[in-house]
């Protein structure tokens, strides 16, 4: 019976607890008897019989009728699935969309449907790479499928394959995809990794354009969505609800389907990581001491090659299909299930330690533009209810934070980082000042068009999405990060954590109360 | 007298080129320079003038010299023995204080200058350089008739002396000469600026090396060629500090100045090229490297004004055929034909310019002439040492 999340009170006999630091991790002694450690629940069970469960879920679809009856020959398919940014880590092959779109595609087949189309809806995300795309689909979907152009990835800055569906009450623009829009059906495939993910948030989104995106990928709608983990509470969310609706009017008939998984995140030899350091045998001690000596001695591109070739053992927990909204109830209710830990009250100071990996920088490096928005942007709102710390607390994150960027992947951001953050931090300032040029400068276009790079607004979402943090926190604090690079981010650098206690002592005084999230692998305070 | 003498030694030079991979402070002992007892020079005629060394400084053509890097190009412009220091505050025998305009012109020589009016630098035909009354030399600081400023006095002529006001310290002063050459520069983007293909934005000027010259270049721009933005690469912080402080609109670390350019542009990268670019790049610094680095940011039938001095470079050359760009020199100053229609003396407009922005700011440390050794070793080290200008104190 896997046990659920739990609050630990640090006394004076807690070991030390594993704080992650990018490609590498460090062991911190919090302060006893004012020091809490959250730990996520246990994975839960996995069903065992996946593509049976599937099956399940596509005959017995949730307010719509079962896959098979919407299917006949002639129609326009359309399949679009969640790109390289989920799950994290990948999972191990077969990956899940690949199991769902082999089965869809068995009843398209079954049905005489030949017209189906394949598309990642990557949305300003980069394109990916192939072998990123057999991993997610299979060779057989990818080699079935690309080769004749039915397989590939959604282009928001095409406007010959983009359609304008319409506009919310509250003027938001609604452009998606033209081969989804106008198809007889869309199914859309989803991994819900965390409770922001799913329903219109991946369907109204990942097939959209800028002019759909910036009405809600704004400082605005960011600082009101309190948290992303909460859809009632988030303005974010709202706003896709809004434009949901819209596409339900005047768009295609969505079939979504939707799955979860568990938070068994760590293959062997790494999973000390998700367990309770108090619980370590001999080995984990070993596995964790000969990893954190070897990784310090490891050259960093490696050490982000080993990293990023981990593949999660985490598996199904749930497969939903249907109506949009009803199936998004029930995703959320068992990602709430799987993630949430009660949690009594705020804190003076969150701490967090930063892993290697964020959505946006699969096989790739985490800049410093992504670190913030890991730390500030997810790992902050992973709440429902309040934020874990309380406002105008202080937040400490450990992370190397070094000014390193990927110039394929993410060649906008480095101009964002010498050029807008050389201006302003100001999300709202730089929103009006810098946004647009950055929207529409040809380079940028071309490259997210043609290589691999994020869209050259990217770096403007990512640090919006810290909005909410930025404005509720008093400080931020990174230790063992770049110095000069952690200023430039408007951050204070610290050496050691004991040195971020003393420096969080002007705004939190000289004895606050600390907590520590322990993740990953994922959780939801549930703040009350 | 005692005095700063260069003398024609192949060994020595070979030493210290040699030795300046070592230290500037061990080139400089093993080099050409000597501190020694030199006479003073004679006055060659009528119009000349003794002038008494205030301050006189270290300029980056001494370095190279001193440091055995500057070009053969020079053997038959120059006459050896001869003073180093064309960078001069001095003054005449009845108290005047003066700057020196180094460049030794027709009127020096004894022959009619090209045009009336013409100052020193200008003409097109440079016979007169190495002929005449005085021995070979381009400018003071390189002959051995004139003497030059690392010494307590040398002679000059009147169309090389500017007479300069009360009010004007001798710290201010001694950059006037290094602005001059900035500022001729600045001036040398003016006609590719007025000519390009979409007057409706601003050209953009990229600035690479943020030391005397370059900061110089940017004031130039800033005051006297209309309508530009310029972006500067300036390794330093000091010099970023002062690059925005006299004009720039963008100061970036070096290797950060062509994406700055690119942004400004809205251009493509294709390989390391700019797919277009600056419309002027101004080489502050004169290497093979910052050559190449300018031509790769400069647009197709841009212009890449070379400032800084240089000496043998390697140059792959496709890039400047296939996009058409002009490499032009910048050399000293002269009459300036200012985009607003004005004729203007170089030096007056650096005058000017070194008065409105006190460029005595720029002045980071004097020496007296027997510390020659730790001071071209500090104004060769002197962006690292956060300084910009080193001066000998007479």
């Amino acid at each position: 019976m896997p046990r659920p999340g739990f609050v630990l009170d640090v006394d004076k006999s807690t070991p030390p607890t594993l704080f992650w630091h990018g490609e590498g991790f460090r062991l911190e002694k919090l302060p006893a008897d004012r020091s809490r450690v959250i730990y996520a629940p246990e994975p839960h069970d996995a069903i065992d019989d996946v593509d049976g469960a599937i099956r399940t879920s596509l005959l017995n679809p949730i307010d719509m009728d079962p896959l098979p009856s919407l299917l006949f020959p002639g129609m326009k398919l359309t399949i679009a699935f969640d790109d390289v940014s989920l799950p994290l880590p990948k999972m191990k092959r077969p990956d899940l969309r690949q199991r769902i779109i082999e089965q869809v595609l068995t009843m398209a087949a079954d049905a005489g449907v030949d017209d189906v189309h394949i598309i990642a809806a990557l949305a300003l995300h980069r394109r990916m790479h192939e072998f990123e795309l057999r991993h997610a689909l299979g060779d057989r979907v990818y080699d079935a499928f690309e080769p004749r152009g039915l397989l590939y990835q959604h282009d928001a800055e095409d406007p010959d394959n983009l359609a304008f569906l319409g506009t919310t009450d509250q003027g938001e623009e609604i452009e998606i995809n033209k081969r989804a829009a106008e198809s007889d059906l869309l199914i859309y495939v989803n991994i819900n990794l965390v409770a922001m993910d799913g329903g219109w948030k991946s369907t109204a989104i990942g097939l959209a354009s800028y002019r759909s995106l910036r009405h809600h990928h704004n400082p605005t709608t960011m600082e009101a969505s309190h948290s992303f983990m909460d859809q009632h509470a988030s303005e974010l969310h709202k706003s896709t609800w809004r434009m949901g609706k819209v596409m339900r009017d005047n768009g295609p008939t969505v079939f979504q389907i939707e799955t979860t998984l568990n938070t068994d995140t760590f293959p062997q030899p790494f999973e000390f990581l998700s367990k309770r350091e108090w619980e370590w045998k001999p080995k984990d001690r070993a596995l964790y001491l000969g990893a954190a000596k070897s990784l310090a001695k490891t050259p960093p591109r490696l050490a982000r090659k080993i990293f990023h070739g981990i593949e999660a053992p985490h598996q199904m927990t749930s497969i939903q299909c249907g109506e949009v909204e009803a199936v998004h109830k029930v995703t959320t209710q068992n990602v709430y299930d799987q993630q949430l830990v009660e949690v009594e009250g705020q804190t003076d100071i969150l701490t967090m330690g930063i892993p290697y990996i964020c959505p946006y920088n699969v096989h790739s490096i985490m800049n410093p533009i992504l670190v913030m928005c890991t730390g500030l942007g997810y790992f902050f709102n992973l709440y429902r209810g309040k934020p874990l710390v309380r406002e105008g607390g202080v937040v400490i994150l450990t992370h190397p934070t070094t000014p390193e960027f990927h110039p394929v992947h993410h060649p906008s951001y480095i101009d964002f980082f010498e050029e807008v953050l050389a201006d302003t931090r100001d999300p709202h300032v730089m929103s009006q000042k810098w946004e647009k040029q950055y929207a529409e400068d040809d380079w940028y276009r071309h490259l997210y068009r043609t290589t691999n790079a994020y869209h050259g607004v990217h770096p403007f979402y990512m640090w919006y999405w810290g909005c909410h943090a930025m404005k509720h926190v008093g400080k931020v604090i990174i230790v063992g990060g770049d110095a000069a690079t952690v200023r430039k981010l408007g951050f204070t650098p610290a050496s050691t954590m004991n040195d971020a206690f003393e420096i969080a002592s002007d705004t939190v005084g000289r004895s606050p109360t600390i907590t520590h999230i322990k993740t990953p692998p994922l959780m939801i305070a549930d703040v009350k | 007298m005692k005095a700063l003498q260069v003398s024609r030694s192949v060994p020595r030079l070979g030493m210290a080129r040699i030795a300046s991979a070592i230290s500037p402070i061990t080139a400089t002992k093993l080099g050409p320079l000597a501190y020694t007892s030199v006479d003073a020079p004679e006055l060659p005629g009528p119009g000349w003038h003794r002038v008494r060394t205030r301050l006189a400084g270290i300029c980056g053509s001494d370095l190279s010299l001193v440091e055995g890097h500057a070009s053969l190009y020079f053997e038959d412009w120059v006459s050896f023995p001869f003073v180093p220091g064309h960078e001069v505050v001095g003054e005449l025998d009845d108290g005047t204080r003066v700057i020196l305009e180094p460049v030794l012109g027709h009127e020096a020589r004894g022959f009619a200058p090209p045009f009336d009016g013409a100052a020193p630098g200008d003409g097109d035909d440079y016979a007169h350089l190495s002929t005449g009354q005085l021995q070979p030399g381009i400018q003071t600081g390189f002959c051995c008739s004139t003497g030059g400023g690392w010494a307590p006095e040398f002679v000059a002529h009147e169309t090389q002396l500017h007479r300069i006001r009360d009010d004007m310290p001798d710290e201010r002063a001694v950059l006037v000469e290094p602005f001059a050459g900035g500022i001729h520069a600045a001036l040398l983007a003016a006609p590719t600026v007025a000519a390009r293909q979409d007057p409706s934005t601003p050209a953009i000027v990229a600035v690479l090396g943020a030391g005397s010259m370059g900061l110089a270049a940017i004031a130039g721009l800033r005051r006297y060629v209309p309508d530009v933005r310029i972006i500067v690469g300036a390794r330093y912080p000091h010099q970023r500090q002062f690059a925005k402080e006299f004009g720039a609109d963008v100061v970036v670390a070096p290797d950060e100045l062509p994406r700055a350019v690119r942004r400004a542009a809205g251009c493509h990268m294709v390989g390391d090229h700019l797919s277009s670019g600056a419309h002027v790049t101004i080489d502050a610094v004169g290497t093979s490297a910052t050559v190449a680095d300018c031509l790769r940011i400069t647009r197709p039938r841009g212009r890449v004004v070379l400032l800084g001095m240089p000496a043998d470079v390697t140059l792959d050359l496709t890039g400047l055929w296939h996009r058409e760009t002009e490499l032009k020199g910048s050399y000293t100053y002269g009459t300036e034909h200012l985009p607003d229609g004005r004729t203007a003396r170089t030096f007056d407009l650096a005058i000017e310019t070194a008065n409105e922005l006190r460029a005595e700011r720029l002045l980071s440390a004097t020496y007296p002439l027997s510390d020659h050794v730790d001071a071209i070793a500090h104004a060769a080290t002197a962006g690292r040492r956060g300084a910009v200008k080193i001066a000998f104190r007479i």
